[in-house]
């Protein structure tokens, strides 16, 4: 008996260590798209795109993709943001800023060859406003002159539309108001041509990768749902010499550690993100890899002007007062964010708003003061107000902090809720909240993208806050063509947000990731745009990072 | 016998099945906000528009039955999310991934658990009982999230033998099925050993043991195949809980597999989506406790005589 036994063990022995053997086999299979010197870039880009259609997508990370695989009018400079010729090789805009008028040049082709048209233009522009389309972003078409009555259904001529191909090459626009950032839109995906043959010989199928014909430096190579997308080198794109890398490899990478994992392991040459736990590790590291920039976003809470206590002025300015938020930048949110003394983040579309809120507590025996006018001293009187967040450890360690320093500076109770995102979105909607939380990035770099929401009429003012001095000086705003005078508007603006007070400004956000010291072109811009036709990959390798 | 009895539960699935879908269905449209409810305020035109193109601005009733209609039809209808996908490609693509990573995590579970559970059974209260065990309850214990991490730390960034994300290569398989397989295989080592520690003490094994045969024999021949029995009923629902649970798993190695769908689905309102995932998990589980029956009866004669 005892010998079967020892014979039992020695048959799992084997088994183990044949198990363990595998192991050090396995180690060399490659799995044919890691890091190698085949000149592609492979990118850690977030969730798993929606789709690749530039008029259906919304999000963050298709863009990263469309941007490349598409070209519209107009590009952009990478360092400075300036619109530099696309498509269009030189443009002509009218003296009251309504009529633009497009040279398109004749080289550009799309992926199967055949040229980029005036006329693509106006079928992609007419299919983002169809209300078959059913385009998410089709109010970006609302610029143009009876674009919106076109997407309302309440129009159906396409010929009395803001825009029209004058010849193969020109293209005519008409818009409803002068719009300064015109040309910065026109870099938006939602107005880039697609391939009308394409669309109407695969229909819903157009954007897979065997069927997809883009005009972009790239093209669609290989699209596997949340494993991998490629695309390629365009060898039809009109400034193809530019291009100097032979593609590149996205992968969705929405856990955070494993991206940071593939990065250490030499898997990807750029991270979307870095986990919150590891920034300071990585912020302490001497090879470079570690970057941070400026980024086109706010964080606040809303606040709910049309409910007491709220409606009252002086609290909501003794809240604002009454907390750190260097400290919350400091010790919560860790990346490098910057206190928000403003609604507007600093340098948008070359706005500098002028600090209006404390960073730390220097104002705080203001905001006691404050407190008591409104009759509620050391907070006595005042009902324990609700902070209302979407279910997230982010939002919730801002929410605990916030609720900490007003509870021991201006003896304010605070109650957290958070919600599962579509309720929370819903409850925001039918203000059934008294703060909320929000975090907006523009969808363009101009000031309008952040100040507009604040105005009585426009449906993401989730606060109630309706100001007819606001909704003047945001009008002139908008129709002014002298960039001096606008920024004096938008200050103006400002200054109403803060006198006011419906929102409370937490951090400007910043966007922290890694890169692979071989990474050349990708430059820091605030709108963290990164045309990879001006990157490419130096044959330096990196030093091990750990 | 057993046939009849099959066959009544696989007439019984039809009206279980019905009741499903109507639950899914209807509670997933009470729930608050919808599919095209973003952090940006939609125009009330695009999101008439948009209703309209997928059919939401239908009376919910009319909508039910066409959801039904179709699903006879076997189209599980659009992605309201991955806006030019069906349902029935994202489920093509993603449910043979999940699979495959279910089913390498079961062999696992069944090689390390039998072993471990049957090293323990038959060397009961020694070290031979005592260290597997405690690694067992260790298994049960630690979370996925814990467990997957943990083994990347070691196998990928350590040691680097393993690749620690992807699912490419053969190598990409190890880590991952490993973490998903080890909570399993650490049931099912304790429903061995308790399998096995019940049936040893019957009066077939002490006959069998007093005819002389050898102790490996018997457990091989006599005791595992009733042993295994608690294991096998066990193994249905584990089935369907591993390719179904298998989200931590999927987003820790970056597997494109169906359980985030399952999940994101239900987050994003993306109702043609928990339908589609919902139903096909409901489908897998019963067809595996389906197996689990059929199984019994050829394991335990008991259950064909009965």
């Amino acid at each position: 008996m005892r010998n079967n036994t020892g014979k039992l063990a020695a048959v799992v022995s084997v088994i183990m260590a044949v198990v363990v053997v595998g192991f050090f086999l396995m180690k060399n299979r490659g799995s044919g798209t890691k890091i190698g010197a085949d000149n592609f870039i492979h990118i850690g880009n977030g969730a798993e795109p929606k789709d690749l259609d530039p008029h259906i997508c919304t999000g963050v990370p298709e863009f990263h993709i469309i941007m490349n695989i598409f070209e519209g009018l107009v590009g952009k400079d990478p360092r400075t943001l300036d619109p530099i010729p696309g498509v269009a090789e030189k443009w002509e805009v009218s003296q009251d800023g309504l009529h633009y008028t497009f040279h398109l040049r004749k080289n550009a082709k799309w992926s199967n060859g055949d040229p980029v048209t005036a006329q693509d233009f106006v079928y992609s522009w007419i299919r983002l406003l169809k209300p078959e389309t059913a385009a998410e972003y089709a109010y970006q078409g609302y610029y143009f002159k009876n674009g919106k009555l076109f997407n309302e259904g309440k129009l159906k001529d396409t010929s009395q539309l803001g825009f029209k191909a004058v010849d193969d090459y020109t293209i005519q626009a008409n818009l409803e108001n002068p719009t300064p950032f015109f040309l910065s839109l026109l870099y938006h995906h939602s107005l880039y041509p697609v391939h009308q043959k394409t669309i109407e010989k695969f229909g819903q199928r157009w954007t897979r990768p065997e069927n997809m014909v883009t005009n972009g430096a790239f093209a669609l190579d290989r699209w596997e749902m949340n494993k991998i997308i490629s695309i390629k080198k365009n060898p039809n794109y009109w400034d193809k010499d530019t291009v100097k890398l032979a593609g590149a490899h996205y992968y969705p990478t929405e856990n955070l550690d494993t991206e940071e994992k593939m990065f250490r392991r030499g898997e990807l040459h750029i991270t979307n993100e870095v986990p919150l736990e590891k920034i300071l590790t990585w912020q302490a590291d001497k090879t470079g890899v570690y970057q941070t920039g400026p980024y086109l976003g706010n964080y606040f809470y809303w606040i709910n002007v049309t409910k007491p206590p709220l409606d009252n002025k002086l609290v909501r300015r003794a809240l604002n007062l009454g907390f750190d938020r260097t400290k919350i930048v400091k010790f919560v949110t860790r990346g490098g964010q910057a206190p928000a003394q403003f609604f507007t983040p600093p340098g948008t579309g070359n706005f500098m708003p002028k600090s209006a809120l404390p960073a730390d507590l220097s104002l705080v025996a203001e905001a006691k003061k404050l407190l008591a006018q409104a009759g509620y001293p050391e907070g006595k009187g005042l009902p324990p107000i609700e902070i209302l967040y979407n279910s997230h450890p982010g939002h919730k360690k801002i929410a605990e902090a916030l609720q900490e320093m007003w509870k021991s500076n201006l003896g304010v109770e605070i109650k957290l809720f958070n919600q599962e995102w579509k309720v929370y979105l819903d409850t925001m909607r039918t203000k059934n909240y008294q703060l909320g939380r929000q975090g907006w990035i523009g969808d363009y770099n101009d000031p309008n993208t952040f100040l507009d929401m604040l105005m009585s009429d426009n449906g993401n003012n989730r606060s109630g806050w309706a100001s007819q001095a606001y909704d003047a000086v945001m009008a002139k705003a908008q129709k002014e063509r002298n960039l001096n005078k606008r920024l004096v508007y938008f200050q103006q603006a400002e200054e109403l947000i803060m006198e006011d007070l419906p929102v409370i400004p937490i951090y400007i956000y910043t966007r922290t990731f890694l890169k692979h010291a071989a990474v050349q072109g990708w430059y820091p811009n605030i709108e963290d745009i990164h045309p990879l036709k001006n990157v490419s990959l130096a044959a330096t390798t990196l030093a091990k990072a750990d | 016998m057993g046939l009849r009895y099959l066959l009544g539960r696989l007439l019984g699935m039809i009206p279980v099945f019905f009741a499903v879908v109507t639950a899914i269905f209807f509670l997933i449209r009470f729930a608050p906000g919808g599919p095209f409810d973003s952090e940006r305020n939609v125009p009330p035109q695009i999101l008439e528009n948009l209703n309209k193109k997928y059919h939401l601005d239908e009376p919910l009733l009319m909508q039910y039955v066409h959801y039904l209609n179709d699903l006879a039809h076997g189209d599980l209808g659009p992605s309201f999310k991955h806006a030019n996908r069906t349902v029935n490609e994202i489920i093509g693509e993603a449910f043979p991934v999940s699979l495959e990573l279910g089913l390498i995590s079961l062999v696992w579970a069944l090689l390390i658990g039998i072993t471990a559970g049957g090293l323990a059974a038959l060397k009961p209260n020694t070290a031979f009982d005592y260290i597997p065990m405690s690694i067992s309850i260790l298994g049960i214990c630690l979370p996925t999230f814990v467990i997957g991490p943990f083994l990347v730390l070691v196998f990928g960034m350590w040691l680097e033998i393993a690749p620690v994300s992807g699912w490419d290569s053969i190598g990409d398989r190890i880590l991952p099925s490993l973490t998903l397989g080890f909570a399993f295989a650490a049931y099912i080592s304790r429903l061995t050993r308790g399998g096995l520690m019940e049936i040893r003490s019957l009066d077939f094994v002490r006959t069998a043991r007093a005819k002389g045969l050898p102790e490996s024999l018997i457990l091989v021949k006599h005791t595992l195949r009733g042993g295994l029995l608690p294991v096998v009923s066990y193994l249905g629902p584990a089935l369907a809980g591993i390719i179904a649970g298998a989200l931590v798993t999927e987003t820790i190695f970056s597997i494109p597999g169906l359980g985030r769908f399952f999940i994101e689905s239900a987050l994003n309102r993306d109702y043609t989506v928990v339908m589609g995932t919902s139903l096909l998990y409901f489908t897998l589980i019963f067809v595996c406790n389906f197996l689990v029956d059929v199984t019994y009866t050829i394991l335990d004669p008991r259950v064909r005589h009965e």
